[in-house]
Formats: structure tokens, C-alpha cells, sequence
């Protein structure tokens, strides 16, 4: 087996993404990206945030430096703190700092996780000031006008506790993600998993269940990554109920009753 | 073994629970049937009769005339089972229904057998209530009967399904009920009009059947489409069930499989259809109730049709807001086109040409509106004039509490919660009636009163408060951390300068302590606090928001009082969500005595309600004055501890940790068995209380 070590502003993605545009999400996002303004994905989980955000760094050919927030994150893991070397403390940057430096993209994955001293360091780069502060080496770096710092949120079930702030939401060019359309799911589906049209359709009308479903019991129905795992299950000879149980249901919720429903709305199906 | 008791010994026993003294109840016979039987039986008879005597004295009298034969015949379990049957019964229907649900034993120790492999109602309809929407159309309810049928609305199924041998097979025939309900209103079935249907037959009630029939094999070819799987399933249970369709009808039905076609194609057949033999009914078709289907459409059509008009007039208002900037004049055209391609049912709304996203809501009036009619009238499209609509002539109005207690009496809009009950050693089902209330807010100066009266206590309790306040801790020598931990490296330096080994606790790591904690505050409302405990309790109150709100913790106040099960209140005066407000302390200043202690309802709720919360630790606190009690009831006494009791084990079991304050001197009587050791505290004078309680709270959580 072969694996590539790349530090993180050598990521650049020299492959083009499959990605199908829902809307004009592109030429926004590109304009953005000329006037130099941050931009705000929101959307539900898996519909296409992360892909979409692979293929602009693909278009525009900068790094795309990811991190996924969580709630340990602080505002020193994004800028950079010092280590100890050898009996010497030596400065690292953090994958901000980077992305800053060499001009990439850096996409802070689920904000609202992150703890809420991190606005520190972004709302000044989100705003006409462009620039980092590194309080610790008691420095400012101005950022290039190739760097672009892009963040995703997940307005659907984040608890009121983690919701985005006014004052951090507004520096941001905010872009909505939905679901495809059936048409573009199903060619989705198709292209990713690998599965002939029937199937991808019959995957899709059970997405469309499952998301009939939210509400009433499920927080949020199936995404579109997992009707493309489901559906590769199928391709590599898994049972078309055994794969939306493990691949769709059991990822959605842990409910015995739900699970039990979900299996019964795709044992009809197929 | 212990020795079987006497007959003279049970007859003792039966005088004394049967009180036949007053009832003049004939125990002989029962005693002598039950003397013949070994100690464990009648161990088990008797404590039946003992435990059922605590509900009605009839009753148990009537068990224990049957007891001694059924014991006989049937195993322990079911007996045990048709005994609680029995008591729900009485307590949902009276002595006259559960009467005759004793004179029906014989049945229910049959139903009992076939229970076993039957899908009962409880057991499928979680699944089926899913799985129906899951599929698109009408949010379709389910609920429980003596028949399957659907008047669109809802989809009504037997309290057990037991047609064929095997547990799985049931439930497929459950599921192919529901599905094909639910395709009655997919597919067009209850849009047909049922007068002009059976008008000028010799026979209406044939004519539906035969129709019926028609529709039943319109409606499998659409499943067959659909929901491939279920079809699957379907023809597996009819040819478990039943005889095939004859050649006549598959004729006549053969063009109604075809994809393009309708309830009109079926309707054209109808003639035809009555002249053939009966239609052999299918086991999954269920029955057509047009009475019930014409009744919930009439409701629903002036209602949505006002709704989806009133919804219609918002969207074009936004609309107009964004129009009015670019100086457009807008004149509000709404067009809809429907998507039904692969069995979908979508909508896309254009406003003067321009496409608008319609919100869910508005989605599923037109997909109801569509089910309807099988297309959007026109009229529907026009926006609400202004005031064209009072709201209430399409809102579901909320329950007035108050109307609802003083007309006659029903229990639209209540909850419902179960009370143990001690002498049953069972749960009576449904068995408390709740309402939550409002308080009604007084303004006056007592908030500000009580807050000059104890300044100096506010004062210290804001600094205590305060200290507790998520504390941020800097941790030293950590592995890991954000800064270096300049005094740890000098050392391990120095150490490595000796030739020691050198420590890799070099960080300092600043660790954030998140409070996390949701607390529920039960304030006894009952009678017995009026005077001064009502005023203790409403200072206390203030002094613990005015802690708390220091604190940051998530807090709800809420008072419970109650007059018999049937009116059981709990009172909001703060919820989860709400900020303290001078309307908190307006409705704080408001409590005012009402009735009894009943409690274990109030515990119910609020446990509930801290379960929907989201906090690491959550909390019940109750302030109380007294045994729970109510009025005319067992509920003093014994019974009401036990309740209270179990409730507040439910809770535990929740993850909930309870607590109780209270000023009652002998609740070292009781306390301990209901909260346990060490989760209460008896104060001795009910002037501590204001003082206390937030001190108390902040010893519970710290």
C-alpha cells in the first residue's frame, strides 16, 4: 500500500471533484472569492458542503486547509502555540496561520462547535481588516488576497446553546445548501456509488421517505453521502434492505421503534 | 411448604376485606372452593382478592367467585393479566363495564392465546406510525379500534391483528392494512362522491362493496408500482388467506392496473361490477366508512382552504417587501404546478411568474389540498384579503383550562398520567388528569420588598453565587496545553542539566468547567400553605432567582395543587426558556394558595419536562409543607406516599436527582422512604425557609 504525507498547504487538489452545481452556488462563491469576503456554507449534514468546497479549491487551484471544529477546539489550536524542542521552545503555526501564509483556503467545518474564544482570531479575519493576530508572538499577519476563509454551519439541530452569533453570522457571504432535486440526486447517486438508474431512484424515493419523516422522529432524514454509501453496499453485493438498514437507518437514529419503521419503508420499497 | 390455609381461615380473611359486615357478600362457597387448593394458589387468589378489594369491594366479591375455577384451568399469568384488565377497566369505564368484562372471561382467556402470535395495536403502532409518514401524502394519525378503516385523517386498526399462525406474518398483514389505507387517500378512493355512487341502486350497501372491490385492485396495481416489497408481501398473506380472484373480475379489473388509470375508470366499471358474483374480499382492504370519510373532509376543506389563503398572503407580503425596493408594482398571481412523477407529490409555487420556495407547511396544505381534489383549485390560490379570516375560523384553538373545568366535563387537551396504586400493586392507567396553568402575574412591590428586606442575605448569596460561577481553571504541568509551562520547563532543564530525566508535563492547559446543570423547582400551591408559608415560600423564590441568575444554571419554576385526579394543575410561573422578567416576578408575587398536595403527577410532569432539556445533570427540587394529600381520596395517607414514592423512583430511573425541602416536623416520618436518606432537608421554622433554600440548592450542586 502506498500513502502520501503532504503537510496541510501542500493539499492542493490536483484532481477534479465530482461535483453538480444545485444552483448558482459557484459563480457565488467565486465572485466572493475576487472581492476578497468570507463565506458561510449552511446546510444539513451531507448534502455537499465539504465536496463543494474540494471543488472551488480544485477551480480556483489554492491549498484547501480543513478543520473540523469540535468542542475542545480552541482559539491556540487554529493559530499556532509554542513547543518545546530540545530544551528550546519553538513557535508552530496552527492550520489558520498556514493557510494565512501561503494564501489557501482554510474551511472551518461545523463553527458553532468550536469554543467561543475562536471568534477571536476569526471575526478580524472575517471582516474589511483581513488580518490574524497572534497575540502569543505579539504579531498581526495580513492576509493575501488569495486566502479565503470559509466556515460551514448546520442550522438544522445545533441546540439553541451553539447557535451562530449575529455578530460573527454577518461578516459572512452565506450560501444555503439543500438536498439536490431527485433528478440530481439520483445522478449522484448513479455517478458516486456506482449503481444503475433504477436504483439510484428507488435510493432517492427512500431518502425521500426518511426525510418525510423528519419531525416526527427524526431529527434530520437520510443525506445524500448516505444513499452513496448505500448504495455502494448494493453494488458490492449487499442486499438492497440490509444496506439502507445499516448504510441509512441505523446512522440516522437509535430509536427501536424508528429503526424498525425505516426498515419497513424500504423493505416496501424494494 | 406451608400448609394450606382452612376454610374458616379464608372466610375470616374474605369478612374482613369483602367487609361483609355491610355487604352481606356470600364468601362460604369461595372459601370452601379455595380450601381444596394448595397454599400457593391460594396464596396467590387471595392476595388477587385483597389487592382488587382496595379498588372496588363488588368486584373483588365478583373475582373471587371465579377465581377458584380459573386457577384451575389457566396459567397464573393470565389470570394476573385479566385481574389489572379488570381494575383498568373500572377505572376507565365504571363498575358496570368492568362487570361485564368479568362476565366475559372466557373470551379474554381466548383472546389471551392468541395474543401470543397476534400483532397487538400497542406493539405495531410505534413502527406503523412511522412507516405511514414515511410515505408522502397526509400526515395520516393511528389509532386504535374495532375495525380497520380510514377517513383520511386517520387510519383506525383493531386492538389486536391474530388472522394467521406466525408473530412476523401478522405484522405484515398490520403493515399491508396500513399501507393500504393510506393509499386510499394516496390514490383518489376517498375523493369519490358517495352519494351519486349508491344513488337509484337497488342495493347501496352491495353497491359500495362491489366498489370497493374495484378500487381494492385499482389500488394493489398502484402498490404493486409503488412499493414493490409490500406487494410482495401482500400477495404472499392472500395466498395464505384466501381464494384467487375469479376470471370475471380479473377481466373487468385488468384495465384498472394500468398506471394512467383512476377512481373514474373504477366507477365506469361499477355497473358492471354489481352484475358479477360478490368481490371475495381481501384480507389487507379493510372497510370504506363514507359517513366518517364525507364528515373529516367537510371539517378539513373550509379550514385549509383559509389556511393555505392566510399563508399565501405572507408569502406575497414578503414578496412585495422585496419588490417595493426595485419599485415593481405586484399584483399577487399564485401558480402551482404539480410534480407527480415517480410517485412523488411536489409543488413549485410562482408568484407573478417568479418562482417562490414554499415552506414546509405550506407543502403540506397544498399536498392535503391536493388529496382532496386531485388537483389545486384556483379559488385556493387567491391570497387572504386583509381580515377576510378571523383566525380562529382556521387555527386550532388552544383549550381554554379554565372553560374546560367549568362546562361539562371532558378531558380534550389534558395529559395523562398514571398513578401507582399501593393496594393494586399495579399503576392505574391515564389516571391523573393534568393542565398546565398560567399564574396570574401580580405587580406590586413585593419582589422589591423581599429584596430590601434581605439585602444583606442578597448580598452574600450574589458573592456565593457567584464563586460558583464556571470557574476556569489554569492547570500546570500538563502534557499538553496551550502555553508553556515556563516554571516546569526551567525545572525539567535543569533536571536534564543533571543527567535526570526530564518531565514532559511542560504545558499549561486552561480548563473551562461548564456547569451543566438544569434544575426544576415544584412549589407546594396546596391549601395548608396559605398565610405565612405562602409567603416564605414566594421570598424564597426571589432570593433563589436572584441566586441563580448569578449562577447561569437553566431553572424552571413551576407550582402544583389539585383537587382529585381529575384536576391536577401544575401553575408556571418560569419555564426552561424564559428569562427572568418582571413578569416572573410578577407571577413569583402571584402564588397563591389553592387546593391539596397531590404529587405524583407534578413529579411526572416536570420529569418530563427536565428529560426534555438538554443538561449533564438535572435536578427536581421540591418545596413542600406537608404529606402529599388530596381531598376525599385515598390519596392521604399511605397511598399517596407510595406514589410519590414510585414517582420519584421513575425519575431517578430517568437520571434525574430529586430533593425535598420541606417545613413539615414529622416528615421524618415519611421523607426518607420517599427521597431516601440524605436527599432532604426539614427545616424547623418556616421563617428559615427564604433564607435557606438558595443556600441549600448551592450546597446540592456544588
Amino acid at each position: 500500500m502506498e500513502t502520501h504525507t503532504l503537510s496541510q498547504e501542500e493539499h492542493y487538489i490536483r484532481r477534479e471533484p465530482y461535483y453538480e452545481a444545485i444552483g448558482d452556488e459557484i459563480a457565488i462563491f467565486e465572485a466572493a472569492y475576487r472581492n476578497k469576503l468570507p463565506v458561510l456554507l449552511k446546510g444539513p449534514t451531507g448534502c455537499g458542503k465539504t465536496r463543494f468546497m474540494e471543488y472551488m479549491a480544485w477551480r480556483l487551484k489554492r491549498p484547501l486547509i480543513t478543520v473540523s471544529c469540535h468542542d475542545d477546539l480552541t482559539a491556540s489550536d487554529l493559530v499556532g502555540r509554542y513547543l518545546v524542542k530540545g530544551g528550546e521552545t519553538v513557535w508552530v503555526d496552527g492550520p489558520l496561520t498556514r493557510a494565512v501564509r501561503v494564501g489557501g483556503i482554510c474551511y472551518l467545518d461545523e463553527i458553532v462547535e468550536a469554543r467561543k474564544d475562536t471568534m477571536v482570531v476569526i471575526h478580524p479575519l472575517a471582516d474589511d481588516r483581513r488580518a490574524l493576530p497572534m497575540e502569543k508572538l505579539g504579531q498581526l499577519i495580513e492576509a493575501g488576497d488569495e486566502f479565503c476563509l470559509a466556515i460551514s454551519y448546520n442550522p438544522g439541530y445545533q441546540s439553541v446553546l451553539k447557535d451562530l452569533k449575529q455578530s460573527t453570522r454577518q461578516r459572512f457571504v452565506a450560501m444555503e445548501f439543500d438536498y439536490p432535486t431527485p433528478e440530481l440526486e439520483r445522478r449522484i447517486v448513479a455517478n458516486e456509488a456506482g449503481v444503475d438508474a433504477g436504483l439510484a431512484e428507488k435510493l432517492v424515493r427512500f431518502a425521500h421517505m426518511t426525510r418525510n419523516l423528519k419531525g416526527s422522529g427524526l431529527d434530520e432524514g437520510a443525506s445524500t453521502r448516505l444513499l452513496v454509501h448505500a448504495g455502494k453496499l448494493i453494488a458490492g453485493g449487499v442486499a438492497p434492505v440490509v444496506a439502507c438498514q445499516s448504510a441509512v437507518a441505523q446512522a440516522v437514529t437509535d430509536d427501536p421503534d424508528m429503526l424498525a419503521a425505516i426498515q419497513e419503508l424500504s423493505a416496501s420499497l424494494f | 411448604m406451608a400448609e394450606p390455609l382452612t376454610r374458616t381461615e379464608i372466610e375470616a380473611k374474605l369478612d374482613v376485606w369483602l367487609e361483609t359486615e355491610f355487604t352481606f357478600h356470600q364468601v362460604g362457597p369461595t372459601a370452601r372452593a379455595l380450601c381444596r387448593l394448595g397454599r400457593t394458589e391460594q396464596d396467590f387468589v387471595l392476595d388477587w382478592i385483597k389487592r382488587i378489594a382496595t379498588t372496588h369491594i363488588t368486584l373483588a366479591f365478583d373475582f373471587a367467585k371465579r377465581a377458584p375455577d380459573l386457577i384451575r384451568r389457566f396459567d397464573r399469568r393470565v389470570i394476573e393479566a385479566w385481574a389489572v384488565h379488570l381494575c383498568d377497566t373500572y377505572d376507565r369505564a365504571g363498575m358496570y363495564a368492568a362487570l361485564e368484562v368479568a362476565g366475559q372471561v372466557g373470551q379474554f382467556m381466548r383472546q389471551r392465546d392468541s395474543q401470543a402470535a397476534g400483532a397487538l395495536f400497542e406493539d405495531v403502532a410505534p413502527v406503523l406510525a412511522n412507516f405511514v409518514h414515511g410515505l408522502t401524502g397526509r400526515k395520516l394519525k393511528l389509532e386504535q379500534g374495532e375495525a380497520v378503516w380510514s377517513d383520511g385523517e386517520k387510519i383506525v386498526l383493531p386492538a389486536i391483528i391474530a388472522e394467521l399462525e406466525g408473530r412476523a406474518d401478522n405484522f405484515k398483514l398490520a403493515k399491508a392494512m396500513v399501507a393500504f389505507q393510506w393509499a386510499h387517500t394516496r390514490y383518489g378512493t376517498l375523493r369519490a362522491d358517495w352519494q351519486a355512487l349508491t344513488a337509484g341502486r337497488a342495493d347501496p350497501a352491495r353497491a359500495l362493496r362491489q366498489f370497493h372491490g374495484l378500487e381494492t385492485l385499482r389500488l394493489a396495481a398502484c402498490l404493486a408500482r409503488e412499493l414493490p416489497g409490500l406487494y410482495r408481501d401482500m400477495s404472499h398473506l392472500s395466498a395464505l388467506l384466501e381464494a384467487p380472484i375469479d376470471a370475471d373480475w380479473q377481466a373487468l379489473a385488468a384495465p384498472l392496473a394500468e398506471p394512467g388509470a383512476t377512481l373514474a375508470d373504477s366507477l365506469a366499471r361499477l355497473d358492471a361490477a354489481c352484475a358479477l358474483a360478490d368481490f371475495p374480499a381481501r384480507c389487507y382492504q379493510g372497510e370504506l366508512r363514507p359517513d366518517a370519510v364525507a364528515a373529516a373532509r367537510a371539517a378539513r376543506l373550509d379550514k385549509e382552504k383559509a389556511r393555505l389563503r392566510v399563508k399565501l398572503a405572507d408569502l406575497a407580503e414578503e414578496a412585495r417587501k422585496h419588490k417595493a425596493e426595485s419599485g415593481a408594482e405586484p399584483d399577487s398571481r399564485f401558480e402551482v404546478a404539480t410534480d407527480e412523477t415517480d410517485g412523488r407529490l411536489d409543488f413549485e409555487i410562482t408568484l407573478d411568474g417568479a418562482p417562490v420556495a414554499p415552506p414546509d407547511d405550506v407543502k403540506q396544505l397544498l399536498t392535503s389540498v391536493h388529496l382532496d381534489f386531485g388537483a389545486i383549485p384556483p379559488e385556493y390560490l387567491v391570497p387572504a384579503g386583509d381580515g377576510e379570516y378571523d383566525a380562529s375560523q382556521y387555527e386550532d384553538q388552544p383549550v381554554d383550562p379554565d372553560a374546560v373545568w367549568q362546562g361539562t366535563y371532558h378531558e380534550e387537551g389534558a395529559l395523562f398520567y398514571p398513578e401507582w396504586d399501593l393496594g393494586r400493586q399495579h399503576y392505574r392507567k391515564n389516571w391523573c388528569v393534568m393542565r398546565e396553568k398560567e399564574v396570574k402575574p401580580v405587580y406590586d412591590d413585593f419582589p422589591v420588598r423581599t429584596l430590601a428586606k434581605y439585602s444583606a442575605l442578597v448580598k452574600q448569596l450574589r458573592t456565593g453565587f457567584e464563586a460558583m460561577r464556571d470557574e476556569n481553571r489554569l492547570l500546570k504541568r500538563q502534557t499538553q496545553g496551550d502555553e508553556v509551562d515556563l516554571d516546569a520547563l526551567v525545572e525539567a532543564l535543569a533536571d536534564a542539566h543533571d543527567g535526570r530525566e526530564m518531565s514532559d508535563r511542560l504545558f499549561m492547559h486552561m480548563h473551562r468547567a461548564e456547569r451543566n446543570i438544569a434544575v426544576a423547582f415544584m412549589v407546594d400551591m396546596s391549601g395548608s400553605t396559605r398565610g405565612w408559608i405562602n409567603e416564605a415560600e414566594r421570598e424564597a423564590l426571589i432570593l433563589l432567582c436572584e441566586a441563580l441568575e448569578r449562577l447561569g444554571d437553566r431553572y424552571a419554576i413551576y407550582g402544583f395543587s389539585g383537587i382529585t385526579r381529575k384536576r391536577c394543575e401544575l401553575f408556571r410561573i418560569k419555564t426552561f426558556d424564559e428569562p427572568y422578567t418582571d413578569e416572573v416576578r410578577a407571577r413569583i408575587a402571584g402564588i397563591a394558595a389553592q387546593e391539596y398536595t397531590r404529587m405524583g403527577f407534578a413529579i411526572r410532569h416536570l420529569s418530563k419536562l427536565l428529560g426534555e432539556v438538554e443538561a449533564r445533570t438535572r435536578v427536581l427540587v421540591t418545596l413542600s409543607d406537608g404529606r402529599p394529600d388530596d381531598y376525599f381520596d385515598p390519596y392521604r395517607g399511605p397511598y399517596g406516599i407510595e406514589d410519590t414514592r414510585m414517582a420519584l423512583l421513575e425519575a431517578r430511573r430517568a437520571g434525574i436527582h430529586p430533593f425535598c425541602i420541606t417545613i413539615d416536623k414529622d416528615a421524618r416520618d415519611y421523607l426518607p422512604h420517599m427521597y431516601g436518606p440524605a436527599r432532604y432537608v426539614i427545616l424547623d421554622d418556616v421563617g428559615e425557609l427564604p433564607g435557606k433554600v438558595a443556600d441549600i440548592y448551592r450546597r446540592l450542586t456544588h
